[in-house]
């Protein structure tokens, strides 16, 4: 282009923001990222930190092998067990009742009710979500009221009580089976309609359908699904609280406790204890990431 | 006995009727195309064939054998969806092995068979990639073989080439209607894309709104379609509104200027109106002429040149239609505004029903 | 499928009876105060103590102090991710994920270790400072849902091109964010917000630990002493809840030109 072609142009208005790197939108971040290490990183990371120093401030693996203490370790396998049960019934129920909302053949209202529903209900857990299996499954709750009076079975003299492991798991399932709800929808709904036909197509039953085709397709989703609500249930302690109290010996009620009042005697043990809550909640999470990326890969 | 029976269905949904009395009779190894507009029923009347709609009423026999209400999974058809619907889960060869591993065949030969059904497509190295790693043309090829591999009676095709683009599409075409022939499997192929139906089918079924409107080989259909949805839905048509002069001899006035059909106004009365159509190929510029032909005078309006062809839009007084003659290096296309005259034979007149209102 | 399947029916209904027997129960349990008879007597109690008022008030404040606080720190950063340094993206998105991880528990704990009166930040120090320190921890707790419900309205109303429009038309970058995007990010913000006040209404752990009078620990305390009030109070929990979600469905029907994120 010749200079006598060439259009002389008016001067940038200065509203327009510069095009280097350090604008405005650095500035604009930095906040969050000021909040994030403030009230995220920094009060985790102290922990990690701490759970590998004596009281003197020395490097130590000390507090690691006291968590292998028998008390500590019951402790983690309650906690470990109770997880393990709620998200297993909460997946398998979860995903029932999502696969016979969506595809089940059931009205079509059922679906956006059944999803507001367990949006609500997955919302609804601690405190009240205690009182409300209290007054419903307690010795003198509704349904154990109703089962004596009606067919004469007592629950209580049989054994039950749902101020245990079975109880509480029972308890975190009101939550968790509505978590799996919410995510097997959007991944049921992913089955398309033409891999059930095609199948059929080739001479495959509805139950080989299942077997080779949406089974093995879902199966990232349900495995990382399952970890989530593990790792859901393992970090969960109002719910326990209110419900066992201290009876039952979760590594959160023991946390809870060894916050209010060192009950450990070593707060560097207790350090240790939130990093090994830490570690079993972030692989789960892990987990479950790896698995949702590896479906999302193959469904491209 | 036609391997390939459906005789009389229906198919009826709570406020419409998608399928009205379809009947049609197919011969082993032939290749037919269900043609329309979306919402016409051709889909709807492949997927009874398939088993995942049931007809309402009528019944379909295939090799004599009447799989009406038979599930879906016992029919032994294979079909090919528009969205290749390949299990995403699986390799290339183990979606193509799917059925064989459903009936429980001999692992060894199930290989032989994948083997044999990707050197058929010419994709004999892809058997370990995923689908989402294809392209959409190797993903329908891979969808063919599927369909393929299980030994089908018939193969059915539900628009499989429509999300594909242009130039796949026509190679596409050419291959699938390659491996029909070599295979000689009965076909049923539903599209909407007339050049597809045309190229590739022994015969082809128009439908509109849920019912046949002619069937027919490509030729029959292009150059006498039978009612207007028919001429004017396959190739492009010139549709010209007359008036009926004398029915006897065939007269019909168009634009004032009179024409004769050589047939097709029987039973018409003068003074009647009448829809008239005339494909482009069969009009010619005055100038390549011979006797007994039809003549309208009009002005050159528009002149396409699409290289091997010159397309050219004559105006008549109420009317246009378009011209398609071969490129002619020695003659140059008439320029816009140029008075010409146009002429067509006696035989290219196509009456069509009356339009309403009479 | 389009046939129902008894199977189906059968999941339902037991599905129905898990879910429904619970909340019908709490609410049967919350009318047995007088015996012999159902009335709200529970409620009346409940409802008429100053220590619910109390706490509700002060849940309620903070939910709202949270609220705003989210909403000034997220929108802002979800803004600048997208227009200009998609690269930290996922450096973001995983700091979004830290909460959900971490246990609130964990968290609390770092808190009172780190933010201690013999720190360099003696957020413990006062009640009003141990306040705001509850306040930046139920920021953090409800930091997924908010980000994630902007991040997808800010998605669905093609940030990038508004922008440039009001660039063009002479909008500094206030008036942008201001005028443009804050609006257009509304419902989205809004259902982020209902979310944050569900959560922070129940909130037990981290308010019970930083002992600060939130509803939370009112809810245990009721618990551990009385019989039936405790069940009114789940019930009105419940309801509340309810009625947060009702709400955010409600506006994402409403208002079709934006998107409610989070679930």
């Amino acid at each position: 282009m010749s200079p006598a072609t060439r259009v002389e142009a008016r001067p940038l208005p200065a509203a327009l923001p510069a095009p280097a790197p350090l604008s405005w939108a650095w500035v604009g971040v930095v906040p969050f990222f000021v909040f994030a290490l403030m009230f995220l990183i920094v009060p985790t990371s102290f922990l990690a930190v701490g759970s590998f120093q004596d009281p003197e401030g020395r490097f130590t693996l000390r507090n690691l092998a006291d968590l292998f203490t028998p008390s500590i370790l019951s402790s983690y396998a309650i906690s470990l067990k109770v997880s393990a049960a709620s998200a297993i019934g909460g997946a398998v129920l979860g995903f029932l009742l999502a696969w016979a909302a969506i595809l089940g053949g059931l009205p079509r209202a059922i679906r956006p009710a059944l999803l507001t529903f367990s949006g609500v209900a997955s919302n609804f857990a601690g405190v009240p979500l205690a009182f409300a299996f209290l007054a419903t499954l307690g010795r003198t709750g509704l349904v154990t009221a109703l089962l004596v009076n009606v067919f004469g079975v007592n629950i209580y003299r049989a054994g039950f009580n749902l101020l245990s492991f079975w109880g509480l798991a029972l308890t975190y399932m009101y939550f968790q089976i509505p978590l799996m709800v919410l995510i097997m929808a959007p991944a049921l709904d992913g089955l398309r309609r033409e891999w059930r036909e095609a199948a059929a197509n080739l001479g495959a039953s509805a139950w080989e359908y299942w077997r080779r085709v949406a089974l093995p397709i879902l199966w990232p989703t349900l495995l990382g699904t399952s970890l989530l609500l593990f790792a859901n249930a393992f970090g969960a302690v109002a719910t326990a609280y209110a419900l066992t109290g201290s009876s039952l010996n979760i590594v959160t009620i023991l946390l809870y406790a060894q916050i209010r009042g060192d009950v450990l005697h070593n707060q560097n043990l207790g350090y240790a204890l939130a990093l090994g809550m830490i570690v079993i909640t972030g692989l789960s999470n892990a987990a479950y990431i790896w698995l949702r990326g590896r479906s999302e890969r193959w469904l491209r | 006995m036609a391997f390939l029976e459906i005789d009389g269905v229906q198919k009826r949904f709570a406020l419409t009727t998608a399928v009205e009395d379809f009947r049609l009779d197919v011969e082993r190894g032939e290749f037919v195309s269900f043609l329309g507009p979306s919402g016409c029923g051709k889909t709807t009347t492949l997927r009874m064939i398939a088993g995942f709609e049931s007809p309402t009423a009528g019944r379909i026999r295939i090799d004599g054998v009447d799989v009406t209400h038979r599930a879906p999974n016992r029919r032994n058809v294979g079909m090919v969806f528009q969205s290749y619907a390949l299990f995403p889960n699986m390799t290339v060869a183990d979606n193509v092995g799917f059925g064989l591993r459903v009936a429980r065949r001999p692992a060894r030969e199930i290989r032989q068979r994948v083997e044999e059904m990707l050197a058929l497509i010419k994709l004999p190295d892809l058997g370990s990639r995923y689908p989402y790693q294809l392209s959409g043309g190797q993903q329908q090829r891979v969808a063919l073989a599927r369909a393929l591999a299980i030994r089908p009676q018939v193969l059915l095709l539900d628009e499989p080439l429509s999300a594909l683009d242009a130039k796949i599409r026509v190679s596409l075409r050419t291959e699938i209607r390659g491996i029909q022939r070599e295979l000689g499997i009965t076909t049923i192929y539903v599209t909407h894309d007339q050049e597809e139906a045309l190229s590739m089918s022994d015969r082809i079924v128009v439908m509109s709104q849920g019912r046949i409107e002619q069937i027919g080989t490509p030729f029959e259909i292009y150059n006498f379609p039978r009612t207007a949805f028919v001429a004017s839905f396959v190739g492009t048509l010139n549709i010209l509104s007359g008036r009926v002069e004398d029915p006897a001899r065939g007269a019909i006035l168009v634009d004032g200027q009179p024409i004769l059909a050589a047939a097709g106004l029987e039973g018409a009365r003068a003074g009647e109106a009448r829809l008239i159509a005339l494909r482009p190929e069969s009009v010619t510029l005055d100038g390549a002429t011979a006797d007994g032909q039809n003549r309208l005078a009009g002005t050159v309006e528009d002149v396409h040149f699409l290289g091997s062809v010159v397309r050219i839009r004559i105006r008549f007084r109420e009317h246009a239609v378009w011209l398609d003659t071969f490129n002619n290096p020695r003659l140059a296309p008439p320029a816009r505004g140029e008075p010409v005259t146009v002429c067509f034979a006696r035989e290219a007149v196509l009456v069509l029903e009356s339009p309403p209102g009479g | 499928m389009r046939r129902a399947s008894l199977r189906a029916w059968l999941v339902l209904l037991l599905g129905a009876l898990y879910f429904v027997v619970p909340l019908v129960g709490t609410f049967e349990f919350s009318l047995r105060y007088r015996r012999g008879v159902y009335s709200f007597e529970a409620y009346r109690i409940v409802l008429a103590d100053p220590r619910f008022q109390a706490t509700f008030g002060y849940s309620t404040a903070l939910a709202l102090a949270t609220i705003v606080v989210g909403v000034v720190l997220v929108v802002p950063t979800a803004y600048w991710i997208q227009l200009r340094l998609p690269r930290l993206r996922p450096v973001v998105e995983f700091i979004t994920l830290l909460p959900l991880v971490i246990p609130a528990i964990v968290l609390v704990f770092g808190y009172l270790r780190i933010y201690n009166s013999s720190s360099w930040l003696p957020l413990t120090a006062s009640e009003a400072t141990t306040d705001l320190l509850l306040m930046f921890s139920y920021v953090a707790l409800s930091l997924p849902y908010m980000y994630r419900a902007v991040d997808t309205g800010l998605r669905a109303i093609d940030v990038r091109t508004l922008t440039e429009a009001a660039q063009s038309l002479g909008a500094g970058w206030r008036t942008i964010l201001l005028r443009v995007i804050f609006p257009g990010v509304r419902v989205a913000v809004l259902s982020g917000a209902f979310l944050t006040f569900a959560i922070v209404i129940g909130e037990f752990t981290m308010a019970s630990l930083l002992d600060r009078p939130a509803f939370g620990p009112y809810l245990q305390l009721i618990g551990a002493n009385r019989a039936y009030e405790p069940a009114a109070l789940a019930v009105i929990a419940f309801a509340v809840t309810w009625a947060c979600m009702a709400v955010i469905q409600l506006m994402a029907r409403r208002a079709p030109g934006q998107v409610a994120g989070g679930r």
